[in-house]
């Protein structure tokens, strides 16, 4: 900057940055995401079966809240994206100091560990719906082992959406815990010498070095995973399809039905519902964290 | 010493039977179901299997529909590859661009990707869409979509990633007379090499994994790609476990590989990217 | 593209080029149909098995069976191919309310005209018509909505086939406390097996209210106002409060619930009687224990069954080849169409062509339902085929009904504002 002048810096910036650059995929990215989101704002104002429309109003907003599950839906969606996102920080940051610490095998553990990211999210749902079998499944057969008798996991309104929440976290905590071993391997040697100089103890260490420097972290984890856990549909879809009856239909869920009954106006006022659900929550959080960062 | 040194392996061993238990016999139960016959793996059992099958199981999976697998492979592997090469490039562009030269177009590009990223995408206008542009039903189209859908997340790594270049590297590159077309993927590009081995990764496991948007925008058993495959064999009906578990097994060997050749990258593209993004 | 070539080389032919002619038969023997169906085994078995005799029989002329999902998931794909052009010549769906939901006048290929509908039956042609003209053809078979049973079960403990729901019970009640087997099967990991006790009880209803689909198409009579039309939820509730249901109900699957009463782990399974396809499919060595009986209501003197209609073979109004795709429809509406079938995957109902058979050594639960339909038999129409209007989230209301999560009242008040929407879209008078 020193050597260029201030109007040759701006003139340089120009040439040296063209904002053509952003046109690939600024043409991409409007005509095949913007325009039909937008499109979207319409149709959801009207009956359409896709053959004709008509335009009904906030008739569809007005049905959407109405329907008997639709408030079920939404607390369902908000509890597991909590409690995946929850679980993903508190089990990604332990993992991720077991894997940055001098541990046996460390290699062969973090791959374990992150292995299943890269496993297909059907796949994976089929394998586990029938690793939860109430009277077959592995699961239960190991609770036997103890003399006690397993629930049935996916089937019983109690255990359901937990269940479901429970493999997420189980395909998911991987790349929470790749993203901390990064957060945690740049924190420099140095602090944590300089604790133990002072005689801080591990706890100490943790509480007063790792959490607040991996804080970049855990901002990203809670951000990702919430986006991931508001929008989750594939694998709630494989396991459960949003059974037994209602009890784990998650606002994805109740929009895929809609779909699929052929109610496609609905529908899509049910895809600007969870928009400005999930706008209206990972919004306001994202400022909210990385300001503090910034005040840090 | 000796102390801190069964600590070590007390840990390391705990750690690793948990880690056993939790996630490897999952796949080990994938892996002996899908070598079973239909009946006895219709029990759900985790045990090994009284014949092995994988070579029937096998070639029934390759050649139900018409050697399906084989063309499903065949097109993932293109929607993958293309796809992944176009979010790498007019990724980087973006960020680039976006990092390096801050204007009143920075604030709403900003806000464009944090939309991209979180917005569930609006499916039936956009088959509406689609068909209209011709692009319905073809891969091309499902290419141009994985994109979309997926640029913010590329745009995001790239920024941060480029925010640690030194720009004293861009002006000397100008002052030598550098043109931004140069500069960019002859300087800056090969520079970008972790956090692009990041976003390959994270981006091709993705969209080899991907089942809605094939499902929807690339309907049809000539288009289908691999995860439509676990569709032949989930049958509303009837199931056939086995050739279900084989299916799941033979899709997860491009992952693997992936993950072989790049687990360490990662991990580094992480350290560089994401976290302090 | 390429047909659309074939097509003009065949009128250069016509003008008398005998060069061109012969070059255009070869190319007009490229003639490619796509033909669409649920991936159920025996829907499949059939379809292929057609599209090679008719192969056969028409070298110049080849079907490719496409499979797709079936219940709700293949609903859409169904509505969304066809709403983006994308349907193939020829498909199977539905008949009644499903099938008016597919808009058939801009859909599908008229068919009021073709020579073999004579041959079909009304009530087939009622329910794959709108405004007078018909638009399908009957694909498989005439259904019933009743209760699969395990005979050795039966003839073990010397039980009756029951007339009345009270006799259903008290059956139910002496399986149970000999033990051993299951009295009730339930599997609701597939969710639309959990609606037969409501949709397969509404001959009882018919009984009770004749004029209900009337009344119900127009927003004049309610599932949770009228007891009759209540009952079948309440059946479902009684099952499952008086502990006669299979352990895993709520993890078992369609396939676990026929080889469950099948094999005699199980009494009895609510069912659709297409299910013997795959029960011959499966488990064909125990084809011969299994029979089959309506659901009963209260009164023995009217017992009867809820009969669903085969489904329909439609041709894709957008189709390249409309007349290849009439000759092919023909062929499975013709007798040989139907012998054709019932070589592939057995005689699992009577056939909606009036010249096709079933042969005389057909499995008992075949028996049992041809007996409803026959002279003396009483069956009327499921709901589904009188009245256009049908609720999507009924399975998920019976799986919760049947697992004791809601009451039956409160399912059905439920089911009557979902049915509303359906309505609504329909544009139906009576309901804004």
């Amino acid at each position: 900057m020193t050597t260029l002048g201030k109007k040759g810096s701006r003139r340089g910036l120009a040439a040296a940055y063209p904002t053509w650059f952003y046109l690939p995929a600024a043409i991409i990215f409007g005509v095949l995401f913007l325009f039909p989101t937008f499109a979207s704002l319409f149709f959801s104002l009207t009956r359409w079966t896709l053959f004709q429309y008509s335009f009904i109003g906030l008739a569809n907003f007005r049905q959407f809240f109405s329907e008997p599950f639709l408030v079920w839906g939404l607390v369902n969606t908000l509890i597991y994206a909590v409690v995946t996102s929850g679980s993903k920080v508190v089990l990604g940051m332990l993992l991720g100091i077991l894997l940055t610490s001098n541990v046996m095998v460390r290699g062969l553990l973090r791959a374990i560990v992150f292995f299943p990211v890269l496993v297909s999210t059907i796949g994976v749902g089929i394998t586990f719906t029938m690793l939860m079998h109430p009277t077959n499944g592995l699961i239960n057969d190991v609770v036997a082992v103890f003399g006690l008798k397993g629930p049935a996991w996916l089937t019983d309104p109690r255990f359901a959406l937990m269940s479901v929440a429970f493999v997420d976290v189980w395909k998911g905590v991987g790349l929470a815990t790749v993203i901390y071993i990064a957060g945690i391997v740049s924190i420099p040697a140095e602090y944590y010498e300089a604790a133990k100089m002072d005689g801080a103890n591990a706890l100490q260490r943790f509480w007063n070095i790792t959490l607040p420097l991996a804080r970049p972290a855990t901002v990203t984890v809670i951000i990702l995973s919430l986006i991931g856990g508001l929008r989750s549909f594939d694998l709630i879809w494989a396991m459960t399809k949003g059974g037994p009856g209602f009890t784990t239909d998650v606002v994805a869920s109740v929009i895929y039905k809609q779909y699929q009954a052929g109610f496609y106006g609905l529908s899509t006022a049910g895809n600007v519902v969870l928009f400005v659900l999930v706008a209206a929550i990972v919004v306001p959080l994202s400022f909210a964290l990385n300001r503090k960062e910034v005040e840090a | 010493m000796t102390a801190k040194k069964l600590k070590y392996y007390v840990t390391g061993i705990l750690a690793l039977a948990l880690a056993f238990f939790v996630f490897v016999v999952p796949f080990l139960f994938i892996i002996v179901n899908a070598l079973k016959d239909k009946p006895e793996a219709a029990l759900l059992h985790f045990s090994l299997p009284t014949e092995t099958h994988l070579w029937d199981n096998l070639v029934a999976v390759v050649e139900a529909r018409d050697y399906m697998l084989i063309t499903a492979f065949i097109n993932s592997i293109i929607l993958t590859v293309v796809a992944v090469t176009g979010l790498v490039v007019f990724g980087a562009m973006v960020g680039f661009v976006l990092q390096r030269r801050p204007s009143r177009w920075s604030g709403l590009i900003n806000f464009m990707v944090l939309a991209g990223l979180i917005m569930p995408p609006a499916v039936v206008p956009t088959i509406w869409l689609l068909q209209w542009l011709g692009l319905f039903k073809t891969l091309s189209g499902l290419i141009l979509i994985e994109i979309a859908y997926s640029l913010s997340f590329s745009v995001l790594l790239f920024r941060a990633f480029i925010a640690t270049i030194p720009r004293e590297l861009d002006e000397a590159a100008i002052l030598e007379g550098a043109g931004p077309f140069t500069l960019f993927f002859r300087i800056v590009l090969p520079l970008l090499k972790p956090v692009a081995v990041t976003v390959i990764v994270v981006q091709s496991v993705a969209i080899f994994n991907d089942f809605t948007n094939p499902l929807y925008y690339l309907p049809g058993a000539k288009n289908a790609t691999v995860q439509l495959t676990l569709f032949n064999f989930q049958s509303m009906f009837n199931t056939s476990y086995n050739l279900l578990f084989m299916n799941i097994l033979i899709i997860t060997i491009p992952p693997l590989i992936m993950f072989l050749f790049f687990n360490r990258q990662i991990v580094e593209g992480m350290t560089a990217g994401a976290v302090k993004g | 593209m390429s047909h659309a070539i074939s097509r003009r080389l065949l009128v250069a032919a016509a003008a008398g080029s005998a060069l061109a002619l012969s070059f255009a038969s070869s190319a007009y023997a490229e003639v490619k149909l796509s033909f669409l169906v649920d991936n159920a085994p025996a829907t499949v078995k059939a379809s292929e098995a057609l599209a090679a005799a008719f192969h056969a029989k028409n070298p110049d002329i080849t079907i490719e069976v496409e499979s797709r999902a079936a219940g709700g998931e293949g609903d859409n794909i169904v509505k969304t191919r066809l709403a983006t052009g994308e349907m193939t010549d020829v498909f199977m769906y539905n008949a009644g309310s499903l099938f008016h939901a597919l808009n058939p006048q801009q859909n599908m290929l008229d068919l009021t005209d073709e020579p073999y509908q004579s041959d079909i039956m009304d009530i087939f042609k009622s329910v794959v018509s709108e405004s007078g003209h018909v638009y399908g053809a009957p694909f498989q078979t005439a259904m019933g909505g009743g209760v699969f049973y395990n005979k050795k079960v039966y003839a073990a403990l010397g039980l009756q086939v029951p007339k009345t729901w009270a006799d259903f019970m008290k059956n139910n009640e002496t399986i149970k406390a000999k033990g051993g087997v299951t009295p009730v099967i339930q599997t609701f990991k597939d969710t639309w097996t959990s609606q037969l006790f409501m949709l397969g009880d509404f001959y009882n209803v018919l009984q009770a209210v004749p004029d209900f689909p009337q009344k119900y198409t127009a927003n004049q009579i309610k599932y949770a106002t009228t007891p009759a039309a209540l009952r079948g939820f309440e059946h479902q509730a009684e099952v499952f409060k008086a502990g006669l249901l299979n352990e895993d109900f709520g993890s078992a699957s369609y396939d676990d619930g026929l080889r469950m009463v099948s094999k005699g782990e199980g009494a009895h399974y609510p069912m659709l009687t297409f299910a013997i396809g795959n029960i011959n499919e499966n488990y064909k060595d125990y084809i011969n224990d299994v029979g089959f009986f309506a659901l009963p209501g209260d009164d023995a003197a009217k017992n009867g069954l809820t009969a669903w209609m085969a489904n329909g073979i439609y041709g894709y109004a957008q189709t390249e080849h409309p007349d290849e795709v009439k000759k092919f429809i023909a062929f499975v509406a013709s007798k040989e169409g139907c012998d054709t079938q019932t070589q592939a995957v057995g005689a699992i109902g009577p056939y909606m062509t009036k010249s096709c058979t079933l042969p005389a050594d057909v499995p008992p639960a075949v028996k049992d339902l041809v007996a409803y339909f026959a002279e003396g038999g009483k069956n009327a129409p499921a709901l589904e085929f009188l009245s256009p209007v049908k609720g999507p989230a009924l399975e998920q209301i019976t799986v919760e009904i049947g697992s004791g999560i809601r009451a039956p009242l409160d399912g059905a008040k439920l089911y009557d504002d979902d049915v509303r929407k359906q309505a609504l879209q329909l544009g139906l008078p009576g309901w804004e």
